[in-house]
Parts: structure tokens; sequence; C-alpha cells
């Protein structure tokens, strides 16, 4: 590997008169297959899951291949192996251009990473199908594996902190705030939320340190910061690097992107108990989890403005950019679930959306659209810079994987929104006797066409992946489609 | 953002100084629309917070101006519902259920109620609108194992079939191969038998004598069944398990044996004659 590293001209570095060791991208090139590879599989188990809802047969009879544990595979191959690739490979990448720096550790310990947090993910998977669960939403893996992140984990921080003390800019950069928001906390939630006393050190199964609400309140503090500091300030980081890179624009407002970063992980942290209304939680910690979440909303937002505003003077390039397209459809979702969430973290809204299918479809307007949305624009971005390619294989396969992956999101989004809400009102609709008016059975009945519906996005979400495969694929191949009719749209490469 | 910034603001706001691989950023201020509703969510979060239990205190908290609680409000709203309903759940339990039938509000009452009471509890095994399955009788046919009128019905679900309750439904079909009653082949001889009266064709003198030593004691000279032991009628085509040849030798070999929990103690008085009273209204009541 790092023959072929060796083989690669730094040409695209922007200070190639500065001595500064060559960056390292072969780790950040595994990466960035390991994001890919793991997207597909994580699409892939949704589509099957979202099958088995609409047609249970599918669970096929076995136990290793039930909803119960395809879930948590799908959710943790999406969140973790898919996301989770797609911040540790950008982060590497962003951290060392933009402090014009070697990642600290060398090699090495960035190949200990790369291979560490992929052992994490295969046992993390092995264990779900094979029923090795500490039932925490998000927080399956049990204790051994838990271990084993953290060690990954903070060999992260230290690599990345290490790379930022070492840089040559005076300053840090945003993006790279964000990341570090987010390595640090992922570390605190991870381990505070997995402290549990093993069975025994040859056996699987370990206890938890909470009980009861305490347990109940822990895990939320957890599930919700990952939500916000994996999924909301590591895409964040990726957004500030490539958003710019991509429109060639200054970002809009420092001064906003101060503001809001630190608004945002200061009133995140406390946003949890929102998932645990009308529970056995107290009052007080309802009403203090509603208040921060709605209070969230512009610092959420301030994201996105910064984001679509650093466009200004160069909105023409979504005309002929497919993959800037990905990235600012990416903010656009991103501000619509950011102002959903504060909603539905409302008691009196809760009330009627919690435990019903609108929460799938708001937790997946967020990953897809944001989430898969910015990884896409950053990795289209990404491979031809990577594996020194003039461009893309195909401009217009982008625009297809585009518009096919933005059906897929919207059939399935609308299909939970209608489908959540009418569970919920199924659920609270009494007759004038004071008798409920449906039974459980009959309002899964009734959900059976949305299932349906969102399944079918779910198709078109993954037929865009392999497309983008495919380009992607034949992009670091070398190969060049010829695309004559549309505007050049060669990624400008600096001057060596 | 409704209208957008002239788009070369750059001069006339100038950037910070900073360059990252490239990457500046402007001086913009914020938002004004942003840092007011920014303000007005903290406005809100605070009203809120003042109106409603909030913040913790090392043995209480503080409750709010309100005074509200999620426990007192669930609290109202289930009594507000037994209210609603008090006046005829007290006549239903002061009642017999034929007599719930006879008043037209009482039965209005019963069978909008029995739905949704059958729904949550009896569906799992009877399915949706008691039209049942393999094992689980249909409820909504005339073809009663136990009888279908409105006390023999109150009476199997007060006390459920081969349940736990002293008063349980009672019966046991013997298993005439395990047990060694019968070898295999006068087994199948039976369930040909069965086979054929349930068609209504001739039947073989030999296997007539087989079911009049060891089946016709419950079920009857005419297989029409006996509804004191839960035996089923064999001639009218309806099958709890299925009616082909290799179910019924099945049947006869290992017995079945199926079982309905008592509902006493589960479901209050009134419940249980509430759901008696739907399912007689399913269409088979007697």
């Amino acid at each position: 590997m790092s023959a072929l590293a060796a083989s690669q001209p730094y040409a695209n570095r922007p200070y190639a008169d500065h001595k500064v060791e060559p960056y390292i991208e072969s780790v950040v090139r595994a990466f960035v297959i390991a994001t890919i590879f793991w997207g597909v599989a994580a699409f892939a188990a949704g589509v099957y899951i979202a099958l088995q809802l609409a047609f249970p047969v599918l669970n096929l009879g076995l136990e290793w291949t039930t909803f119960g544990r395809l879930r948590p595979l799908h959710t943790s191959a999406a969140i973790f192996a898919f996301g989770g690739n797609a911040l540790l490979g950008s982060s590497i990448y962003i951290v060392q251009r933009t402090c014009r720096a070697r990642l600290f550790g060398g090699e090495p310990v960035g190949w200990f990473l790369f291979f560490g947090y992929q052992l994490f993910i295969v046992l993390a998977a092995t264990g779900y199908l094979f029923g090795i669960t500490q039932s925490k939403e998000y927080a399956e893996p049990e204790w051994y594996v838990d271990l084993w992140l953290t060690l990954v984990w903070v060999v992260y921080l230290v690599a990345y902190t290490g790379t930022l003390l070492r840089r040559e800019e005076p300053h840090i950069y945003v993006a790279n705030w964000f990341y570090l928001s987010f390595i640090i906390t992922v570390a605190m939630l991870h381990i505070v939320n997995n402290l549990a006393i093993p069975v025994s050190l040859v056996g699987t199964k370990s206890y938890s340190l909470f009980a009861g609400v305490q347990d109940a309140l822990t895990q939320w503090w957890y599930g919700h910061n990952a939500v916000g500091f994996f999924l909301t300030a590591g895409f964040l980081g990726m957004m500030y690097y490539f958003i710019p890179k991509q429109a060639e624009r200054p970002i809009y407002s420092y001064r906003l992107s101060i503001v809001h970063f630190w608004s945002l992980i200061f009133l995140y942290i406390w946003a949890g108990p929102h998932h645990l209304h009308y529970t056995a939680l107290p009052d007080w910690a309802s009403t203090l989890g509603m208040v921060f979440s709605v209070m969230l909303w512009m610092p959420s937002w301030g994201g996105m403005i910064n984001g679509l505003m650093t466009l200004s003077g160069a909105w023409d390039k979504l005309r002929t950019d497919p993959a800037l397209r990905f990235s600012v459809t990416a903010v656009a979702f991103y501000g619509m679930s950011t102002f959903e969430g504060p909603v539905m973290s409302i008691r009196q809204v809760n009330a009627l959306s919690h435990y019903t299918d609108w929460t799938i479809g708001h937790v997946h307007s967020g990953a897809l659209g944001w989430n898969a949305f910015i990884t896409f624009g950053m990795l289209y971005y990404i491979v031809p810079v990577l594996w020194n390619r003039q461009r893309l294989y195909s401009i217009k396969l982008v625009s297809v994987h585009f518009w096919v992956a933005t059906i897929g999101i919207l059939l399935y989004i609308t299909a939970m929104w209608v489908s959540g809400i009418m569970q919920g009102l199924m659920w609270r609709a009494y007759d004038h006797l004071g008798f409920l008016q449906y039974s459980f059975i009959e309002t899964v009945e009734a959900m059976h066409p949305f299932y349906v519906i969102r399944a079918l996005g779910g198709v078109l979400f993954l037929t865009g992946a392999l497309i983008m495969v495919y380009n992607l694929w034949r992009t670091a191949r070398g190969d060049l489609r010829n695309e004559d009719s549309l505007p050049t749209l060669a990624r400008p490469q600096p001057a060596v | 953002m409704a209208k957008l910034p002239n788009t070369s603001n750059d001069d006339t706001v100038g950037t910070t100084g900073h360059e990252w691989d490239g990457i500046r950023e402007l001086n913009n201020p914020l938002p004004k629309w942003w840092l007011y509703v920014f303000y007005a969510c903290i406005v809100f979060a605070v009203v809120w917070s003042v109106l409603y239990p909030s913040v913790p205190g090392l043995r209480s908290y503080f409750g709010g101006t309100l005074g509200y609680s999620q426990r007192d409000e669930v609290a109202a709203n289930l009594q507000q519902a037994a209210d609603s309903q008090a006046v005829y759940r007290t006549k239903i339990r002061e009642t017999s259920v034929e007599q719930v039938k006879a008043d037209s509000d009482l039965y209005q009452f019963s069978v909008s109620g029995g739905r949704v009471l059958f729904a949550e509890n009896c569906a799992g095994c009877h399915q949706s609108g008691g039209i049942g399955t393999r094992g689980y009788p249909s409820l909504a046919d005339d073809d009663w194992l136990w009888g279908g009128s409105l006390a023999d019905i109150e009476r199997t679900i007060r006390f459920g079939v081969r349940g736990a309750h002293d008063e349980t439904r009672q019966s046991q079909m013997p298993r005439f191969l395990a047990d060694g009653i019968l070898p295999q082949k006068d087994i199948e001889t039976v369930a040909d038998y069965v086979v054929a009266v349930s068609e209504s064709k001739p039947v073989n003198p030999h296997a007539a004598t087989l079911y009049k030593d060891n089946c016709a004691v419950c079920h009857g000279d005419n297989a029409k069944g006996n509804r004191e032991l839960g035996a089923p009628n064999l001639t009218d085509k309806i099958w709890l398990y299925g009616g082909d040849r290799n179910t019924l030798i099945r049947t006869i070999a290992q017995s079945r044996n199926g079982v309905m929990p008592s509902w006493t103690g589960r479901l209050d008085d009134a419940t249980i004659k509430m759901l008696a009273v739907y399912v007689h209204s399913l269409g088979g009541g007697e």
C-alpha cells in the first residue's frame, strides 16, 4: 500500500512549495472504498427489512434473518459502518490539508484506525446475527466490542489532536472544530452508556451499570447525541470543507460558524429526554429535554445557512455540477429535519408522533437526505482527487443517481409521514361511547400500502447507490465517458 | 433567506484573512432573522420552563406555575373515560347477560365496546371479527363446541376451556395410538369412516363398529357431537384442525386438547358480559 501511496504525485496539494511531508492518502482511499461498500450493504439491508415489514414471510422463519436481528444490522451498518467510515476517511483527508500537516502517527496509525474500525464493524454485525446484544438502541454491541471500539477511538482522538497540534496554519479551520467535537463527545457517550459488568470474561453477556429510568435516560442521552455529534457535528465538518471546495467560494460567515458551533454543542447534549416523553421519566426532565430541543433549532440552521449562502455567487454551478447538487440538497434536507426534530420534541406533538412511523420518516429524511447525500457529494469530489483522475467517469450518471435517489427519499418520507400520522390518529381514536376505535392489528393492516411504498423508495435509493458504485469504479480505473455535449466539468487542478 | 444577497459581497464585507487549503471565510454578520428567531426560541424555553415542571432541586423540583403533572393528566383522562361509561358498566354488572341483550342501550354499548375488547384480548387467537383459524374455532358461524347461547358463551369466556380455573370446561379426547387403545391400522379405518360420514358416503360395517365402540360415547352414534363434552360435530364439514384423512389420523392418534384461558380475574365482570354479547352477535348466537 505504501508503494501505491508513493506512486501518487501530490499535484493537487496547493502548497507544493512548502516543505511538508506528503499527506497520507492511501488510508483515505481505503476508507472511501469501505464507505461505499458498507453504504451499499446498509441500503440493501434496509430494503430487505422494509420488505419484511410489508411481507412478513421474508423473515424466513430463521432466527438469524428475523426483523429483530436484521434491524440493528441495518441501523449500525448505516450509521457506524457507512457514516463512520465516511467520517473517519474525510476527517483524515481534511485535517491534513487544512493543517498542512501529515497525520500524527503516520501510516501505521492510519492503517490501525482503518483495520481496527472494520474489525469493530464485523464484530458488531456478527454479534447481531447470533443474537448477542445489550438491547440498547444504536449501542447494541456487547462489552468486548465496546472495549475494542474504545481503543480504536482513543487512537483516533490522539491522531487527530496530534495532527492539529503540528499544524502549519495559524488557526484551526471550522471543519476541524466540528470533527473534534464529534470525536470527543462520541468517546464520552460511548464510554458512559456502555458501562457494564461482563458476566464472565469468556462470555458475551454483560449487565449495564444503570437500571430502570436512569438506564433509559442514559441510553437516550447517548442515542440523541449519537444523532447530534455523529450524524450532525461530524457531517457538518464534512460540509464545511467540501461545499466551499465544490462551489469554489468562501464560507459565508465566520461569525455565524463560531456562534452556531458553540450554541449547537452546548444545547444538543441536553436534548435527549425528549425521547422519553410520557414515560416514567420525571416531568421536569421531560420539560428540559423539550425546551433545549426547541432552542436547538437556530443553532442547527446556522450550518444550513452557512452551507447554502456559501453558494451565493455560484448558484449557476448547481446546473452544471450534479455532485454539488448532492451536497446542497443534503443541506436542504438537513434544514428540514432539524426543523422537524424540535417540532416533534414538543410534548403535545410527541403525544401523536411517538412510537409511530413518523419517527422513522424523520430519521430517514436525516439519514438519507442529509448524511448519505453529503457523503455522496464528498465521494464524487474526493475519488477523482484521491485516484488522481482528471474528472469523474460520467457526470451524466451522477445526475441520474441524484434524481433516482431523490425520488426514492421523497417516496420514503412521504409514505412514513402519512402512515405515521395515520397510525398515531388511529391509536388515539375513540368512539362516542369512550371505546377505542381501532385495535392494534387494524392499524398494522392500514399501514401495509405505505410499507410497500417505503420499500419502493428504498429500492430506488439503493439503485442510485449502485449507479454511483459503477461510476466511481470506472473513475478510479481512469476511464472517461465521452460526454462532449456537457459543459466542461474537469476538476481544476491547482498548478504545481 | 427569501432574498438572496448580492452575489459578490466579498469586497464589501471582506474576509477574515485566514485561508486553509484554498478555503477563505467571509466576514458577514449573523443574519438578523436567524438571531431574532434564536432569541425567540430562548424566550419560549424560559416561559415554558416557568409554566411547567422544570428545574430539579435536591429533594423535589420546581413544579411550574400551571401545576401540571403527566401522572395527574393520565389519571384524569382515565377517570373521565371510566365516568363516561360508569352508568352502563354498573348496569351490566348488576344484570344477567340475557337482560343486557334485551336492553337496547346496554346491547349497543356492549357490542361497540365488545368489538374493541375482542380485538385487544381475543383476536390474537380467534382472529379479527372472530373468523377463527386452524386450532382456534370460528365464533362467527353456528357451529359451537361448547354451546352458542349467551350463557354458554359467557361461561366459556369466564372459565376457559381446559384452563386453570376450577370450573373450566373440561374434556379430553384420548390419544388412541399413543395410549395404545387402537393400532395404527384401526385408526386409519376410523379416519376413513369419519371422512365417509362427513361426505355422506357409504361406510364399511367394520369401521362402523370401531367407531361405535371407541368414538360414539362422545361424538354420538350419528357423529353429530355433544356440546356437554365439547365433542365436535363430525358431519358438518367444519373442522378445527382439518378434515382430510392424514389430519384426522393425526388427531385420533395423538389427540389435540386445545386450551382457552380463563378470563376471570383478567377481565372484570362487565367486560366478560360485554364480550359474550359481542360474540353472540357475530352471527352464530343461539
